[in-house]
């Protein structure tokens, strides 16, 4: 396949590009109104109206596959199909394949979540697919590595540039995870229930690697692929540190792999898996780091963009939110600190001050790069972008601190003891306290969905606008030819 | 000395140094855990779960319990007192998946069984606010309402088998659970019995208060009535589970 001559004109395959980048924002719509929803029910319980498919239990999976997996997923591909083609100088060795990939991969999203409201799931965090759907899933992602592997060989520089290494590690890490994770046995042949392979702690210990490494690789590394090529392009400047790069790509995708067990902390899973997780995590800050101070310092001598370029803003404040919550992770790591945050809302801000913060906005900043040129035009509106950006932090900062107050909030009532030495409060008296908070972070989520619906309307008047121009162009094409003709 | 140039230009060579990379960490952590003979503790009493009480679980892990209750009581005394005992490694080595979940934003259910009367379950099930005004639950009527299915109950209990639970098909196998369980518990562990098991179960404790009907609430309820309570905590003392740990 990597041998076969395109026989199709352009110089790169933008028609997938913007097929994923747009199914992106639908899904980032979906998946984010939904988590707007399942926290409102948590607010106001009523919300779940008694209808089995909207409840809070089988709802939360949808919104969290929406936004990693349609999202993010649609997101990457999107962005690692750009970069490897324009920093390879080369075009995706196969249309059908690309296309497959990309019907694949949303048709395997929907069923997966039709199948989770009707009660269908594995039961297991992140990973809630039944088996057939995991089947499909690694047929794409086979695509997916085949057509990626196919560009960077057909590249025209003998250098493979650092933003491939992290979207390739992300390939692989999640090839690995997805499949050792999901190792099941069905019921039957037509059935859509199955029985994971593991039990208990072994389970435990392969849901949770999979589970942070999910983080690691599909919402970090490869997010840094996207930081290493859309922050230098923007900034119009080099990568800060090439040195650095090198160093916190090697430490980063040999670290993550050992700190999963940080979400096993003080259960029956033996000590040493824990302090191992609980050790690495604290080391993990370095490479985090690393990647943050690279993105950030590339802008050094160009620290005026932020006060004229909103996209950058975008791209600068994602690495701030990245270095606060792989600051705050490790912390969170540490056995004590768990001791209270783990099982509260604590945790639920923290992934979202890395989702919202990090992983949304560094897309949303890629995002108004890209697509203009995907489209080659220019972008419909600067001031809604900066209307985007302020709602979009407005509303992570309300979110997350919400989850602090309810989270830590939560822990400490949990633990307290009154004179007497008994429990001061009961569960359900946490639960009462927690409803401001809650309130606060639908509220706070509520405010981030608005950014991103003015971010599709700017995308769709962009987009629109490029039709009008190319419109306009073949006009005067047209008449000149008229005119030359008589 | 290998240069790095001679990586970042050769896409093979990459591909094999990063899987490595990435290889390692969960080689150390996940394979021993297999091997090292400590990792469950050596307790009495933990069985597989009974046909009614699997399409119980089976009804939780569906309706997503997980994602709001946990099912592992961390060694705390807190815990200790809201909960009870700590949970063991062994008390969840027939769960195929784990339920240790990850947030509580309900209490954690790992001993919830025998707390409360399987009338204050349904109650609660049907209407959580009806007992417990704070709750933020989900009402769930409709297990009341739905016939419990278990047409498929052998199947289920076939394809755990495969993943080593020790359900029983043949005399030899049903004898080794009887020298392991006990006679009364190995032949609820009968795959050939699993039907009458469930009907009789469900007949005997009636657990939805209606017996005219088998419900989903039934089996349910039998889930969540036989949590944490297979092991006797008064056999043993502290010091021993500690050497496991």
């Amino acid at each position: 396949m990597a041998g076969s001559t395109p026989v199709v004109s352009q110089q790169y395959n933008y028609a997938v590009i913007r097929k994923f980048a747009i199914m992106a924002l639908l899904w980032g719509l979906f998946g984010m109104s939904v988590g707007v929803y399942i926290a409102s029910e948590l607010a106001w319980p009523w919300l779940n109206f008694d209808i089995p498919y909207i409840t809070f239990g089988r709802f939360r999976p949808v919104h969290t596959t929406s936004v990693i997996f349609g999202f993010g997923g649609n997101a990457l591909f999107a962005t690692s199909y750009y970069v490897v083609q324009r920093t390879c100088q080369a075009r995706l060795p196969s249309d059908f394949l690309a296309s497959f990939t990309f019907y694949g991969w949303n048709a395997g999203l929907l069923l997966g979540v039709i199948s989770y409201m009707s009660g269908i799931t594995q039961g297991r965090e992140y990973a809630e697919f039944e088996w057939p759907i995991d089947i499909a899933i690694t047929v794409v992602w086979v695509a997916y590595f085949w057509l990626y592997l196919g560009t960077l060989r057909r590249r025209s520089q003998p250098h493979i540039y650092v933003a491939n290494w992290f979207f390739m590690a992300f390939i692989l890490a999640t090839a690995l995870l997805h499949i050792f994770n999901n190792l099941a046995v069905p019921t039957g042949l037509f059935s859509m229930k199955s029985y994971s392979l593991f039990s208990g702690v072994q389970d435990a210990m392969t849901q949770w690697w999979y589970g942070h490494n999910a983080v690691g690789f599909f919402l970090t590394a490869a997010f840094l692929g996207m930081m290493y090529y859309f922050v230098p392009k923007q900034a119009g400047r080099p990568v800060y540190s090439y040195r650095l790069s090198i160093i916190h790509f090697w430490a980063l995708i040999f670290l993550y792999m050992w700190v999963g067990t940080h979400h096993l902390h003080w259960t029956a899973i033996p000590d040493w898996t824990s302090t191992l997780a609980a050790t690495f995590s604290i080391l993990l800050l370095m490479p985090s780091w690393g990647g943050m101070i690279n993105g950030i310092m590339t802008l050094s001598g160009a620290w005026d963009k932020l006060r004229s370029d909103p996209i950058m803003l975008f791209l600068i404040t994602s690495l701030s939110f990245y270095g606060m919550s792989t600051f705050e992770g490790p912390l969170m790591a540490l056995k004590s600190v768990n001791a209270l945050s783990h099982y509260t809302d604590w945790t639920i801000g923290h992934v979202h001050s890395g989702a919202l913060g990090w992983v949304a906005m560094v897309s949303f900043g890629s995002f108004y790069h890209m697509i203009p040129r995907l489209y080659d035009t220019k972008l419909y509106s600067q001031k809604l972008v900066y209307a985007h950006f302020f709602l979009a932090v407005i509303g992570i900062l309300l979110y997350i601190i919400a989850m602090w107050v309810s989270g830590i909030g939560q822990g400490i009532m949990l633990r307290a003891f009154d004179d007497f030495g008994n429990l001061q409060y009961t569960f359900v008296e946490s639960v009462a306290f927690m409803h401001w908070p809650l309130v606060f972070r639908a509220l706070g989520g509520a405010l981030f969905v608005t950014g991103v619906v003015i971010m599709a309307v700017n995308i769709f008047m962009t987009i629109a606008q490029a039709k009008r121009e190319a419109a306009a162009i073949e006009a005067k094409i047209a008449a000149k030819m008229a005119g030359a003709a008589a | 000395m290998i240069k790095h140039e001679s990586i970042e230009t050769n896409v093979g060579l990459l591909i094999i140094l990063s899987l490595v990379a990435m290889g390692i960490g969960g080689l150390v952590e996940i394979v021993p855990l297999f091997y090292i003979n400590d990792t469950i503790e050596k307790v009495e009493g933990v069985r597989p779960y009974t046909p009614l009480e699997l399409r119980g679980r089976d009804i939780y892990i569906r309706e997503g319990c997980y994602t709001c209750h946990s099912q592992m009581v961390r060694p705390f005394r807190d815990e200790d007192l809201r909960y009870g005992h700590y949970s063991l490694a062994a008390e969840s080595q027939y769960d195929h998946p784990f339920q240790w979940g990850s947030k509580r934003t309900g209490p954690d259910l790992a001993r919830v069984g025998k707390k409360y009367s399987n009338e204050w379950h349904v109650q609660h099930l049907i209407a959580p606010r009806s007992v417990v005004p704070e709750s933020i639950m989900p009402n769930y009527p409709w297990l009341l309402e739905n016939e419990l299915h278990y047409a498929d109950i052998t199947e289920r209990m076939r394809a755990l088998k495969k993943t080593g639970v020790p359900y029983a098909e043949s005399p030899a196998e049903h004898a080794a659970n009887v020298e392991k369980f006990g006679e009364a518990v190995a032949n609820q562990l009968n795959i050939n019995d699993a039907e009458k098991n469930l009907l009789r179960a469900a007949e005997a404790d009636n657990f939805d208060g209606n017996p005219a009907r088998l419900s989903e609430m039934d089996a349910m309820v039998a889930y969540l009535q036989m949590l944490g309570t297979l092991v006797d905590f008064n056999q043993y003392d502290e010091g021993y589970f500690a050497e496991f740990r």
